[in-house]
């Protein structure tokens, strides 16, 4: 490893070219030497790396405990191995289907909704007037500094029997009762999916709205001499030069679908609208923590996780092959 | 130029159409806030009857009185203001001192540090394991539990290395002839020319840490040492009227309040913050944002 890195010499660092005498001269040193001299250096890099070993990687090693049956009071190393038993136990429990059919549901319609913080960015981008522009920027970012207890507790007071949608649903004469959202589950979906766009539909915004605003107006020009009107620009310019963002934020989406966001799910659940609710992150939290079944907990994030990087690749090999983008 | 500025009547009414839709985007994100304001600042037993949607319609101070006079909601208010004061602190100063040190070129293993930071972003060790390492360590119950286990970040390690490789190299050569060692050039040189990275990142962790209340629920049993997110998800969530009156108990017996009027003030005294700061430092996070999904 040092050894090539003392081979790979940069344009810059190049001791052949004049003037990088110095530079060339300390790669000739030999590696110990070079350490001693950037000890102040090493220091801070390795408190950073035993950092990650402590809080990365001990926990990653403790990932064994899914094949193992694990007892909180024994150490790890005593727990006996038991093979993907607990695996085999997740798919066959009662509640795999409906975890994994709320999980997968509510991920797959956020991905179909993927498209709109993108329209979001190309309409505020087509906004004239830069100050109007940057108001709305900033009143859109708003939502997404309020922590999802807060969002939780706006939600409770709207979505409450005597709250604002039922009062006015009962003024329009659509509902005769009162319905309690929250206690429902077929509304659970909507509020969670309608709940998250609302937070993030701006912060989402800024990457595209960041690509877009890098775009050279020459473009556009050239673009209106040939007569294109401002949709054509937008199809024809803007969506083609933001591409390579939109299809990596694809990706990274396509690989996250079976995380859910927690916090959220964790405000706005409850016992009543579980079978709507009820997501592998969750399962995770209450089989482990709540029921203190340490070795199937792990085995659930386990196979979260194998999933989410099968995802991850095929997204990102796909990618690559539609349209040369890719992470990776 | 001026040529091409003249809008045709379709770009005319375009222009309106969108900025009507423009307005109405606004409409909807700001009222369900202010529909909470409104409400806070409202007489608690008057709000109960509803139709409060526009204005105060009996404006009353007491909800917030109420709220900063419960010793239970104020202590947890200072948890959440020590916790995201010392953990932004420690966690930019930290993870921008590693960050400094990799992103030198001449770092010997800069790379193989690099590479043991990437496979931490794309294996998450999960729930159990990272709880497990707390017991471990001796952190349940212990206020350090808020700071150590995130006072460093290898995503945001990428966005300060990103900018910190941007750094003219002839402000760190110099100081190097006035025989200046790493630590002081790290401290004198980069860290003040970095203000711009500096706020984005204290801002995201200063976000997380002030919204967190996940932390204090499974790693903190003692409800003294709970920040107040911990607090309001146990009234909000399990929907427990009592534990609002419980906390403001005496003090608001002979007033107007109601439990759901003190969960609001409760709310809005707790966002106001960063309300408050997140437009100042806009500029910065954009900037932020960008470095961070290129390159992550």
């Amino acid at each position: 490893m040092e050894n090539k890195k003392s081979v790979e010499v940069s344009p810059a660092m190049n001791p052949l070219i004049p003037g990088n005498f110095e530079t060339g001269k300390v790669n000739r040193t030999p590696l110990w030497k070079r350490f001693v001299t950037q000890r102040h250096l090493q220091t801070m890099a390795l408190l950073g790396v035993i950092w990650m070993i402590i809080f990365n990687y001990i926990p990653m090693y403790s990932i064994i405990i899914a094949f193992k049956e694990y007892n909180i009071v024994k150490p790890i190393s005593e727990a006996p191995w038991v093979g993907l038993a607990n695996f085999k136990e997740f798919l066959a429990d009662d509640n795999f289907v409906y975890v994994m059919k709320n999980t997968l549901g509510i991920s797959l319609i956020k991905l179909l909704i993927f498209p709109l913080p993108i329209i979001f960015a190309l309409f505020l981008n087509e906004v004239r007037s830069v100050r109007f522009k940057k108001s709305i920027q900033t009143i859109s970012y708003l939502p997404h500094f309020l922590s999802w207890v807060v969002l939780g507790g706006i939600l409770a007071t709207w979505l409450a029997d005597v709250g604002i949608i039922n009062n006015i649903l009962m003024a329009l004469h659509v509902i005769d009762q009162p319905i309690s959202f929250l206690a429902e589950p077929k509304y659970f979906w909507t509020i969670i999916i309608t709940s998250d766009l609302w937070k993030e539909l701006g912060w989402s915004a800024i990457i595209y709205l960041a690509a877009i605003t890098s775009i050279s107006p020459e473009m556009y020009e050239a673009a209106t001499i040939d007569g294109a009107g401002r949709f054509q620009k937008m199809w024809y310019v803007t969506v083609p030069t933001i591409k390579g963002t939109i299809s990596i934020l694809f990706i990274l989406a396509v690989s996250g679908v079976l995380n859910s966001n927690f916090d959220q799910i964790m405000v706005l659940r409850n016992s009543l609208n579980d079978s709507a609710s009820n997501v592998i992150d969750y399962y995770v939290y209450y089989t482990g923590l709540l029921s203190a079944r340490f070795s199937y907990s792990a085995a659930i994030g386990v196979f979260k996780s194998v999933i989410s990087l099968i995802l991850l690749l095929i997204a990102n090999q796909v990618s690559k092959k539609l349209n040369d983008t890719s992470l990776f | 130029m001026i040529t091409l500025n003249r809008r045709t009547k379709g770009e005319v009414v375009f222009d309106i159409v969108n900025n009507i839709g423009m307005l109405c985007i606004c409409f909807v994100t700001l009222y369900p806030i202010w529909y909470v304001l409104i409400n806070a600042f409202n007489d608690g037993k008057d709000a109960m009857l509803g139709g409060i949607y526009w204005i105060p319609r009996k404006f009353s101070l007491e909800n917030f009185s109420a709220v900063f006079d419960s010793p239970g909601i104020m202590r947890a208010m200072w948890i959440t203001v020590a916790k995201t004061i010392l953990g932004v602190g420690l966690h930019v100063f930290f993870t921008a001192m590693v960050a400094y040190a990799v992103s030198r070129r001449e770092l010997i293993g800069g790379r193989f540090y690099i590479l043991l930071g990437t496979i931490t972003m794309i294996f998450g060790a999960g729930l159990i394991p990272t709880y497990l390492l707390i017991k471990d360590l001796h952190l349940l119950e212990n206020f350090l539990v808020y700071i150590i286990p995130v006072m460093f970040s290898f995503f945001d390690l990428i966005i300060f290395m990103t900018f910190f490789r941007d750094i003219p190299d002839g402000l760190e050569e110099a100081a190097r002839i006035d025989g200046a060692n790493d630590w002081s050039i790290f401290l004198r040189i980069v860290l003040p020319v970095s203000l711009p990275v500096l706020a984005t990142i204290a801002l995201f962790h200063g976000v997380y840490q002030w919204n967190d209340y996940f932390t204090g629920m499974i790693y903190m049993n003692n409800e003294s040492m709970q920040p107040i997110q911990t607090f309001l998800y146990r009234v909000v969530a399990q929907s427990s009227s009592n534990l609002m009156m419980t906390a403001v108990q005496g003090s608001a017996v002979t007033r107007t309040v109601t439990s759901q009027s003190i969960k609001l003030a409760t709310m809005v005294v707790t966002t106001l913050p960063i309300v408050f700061a997140y437009p100042f430092l806009q500029r910065y996070f954009v900037k932020g944002m960008m470095i961070g999904s290129i390159k992550g």
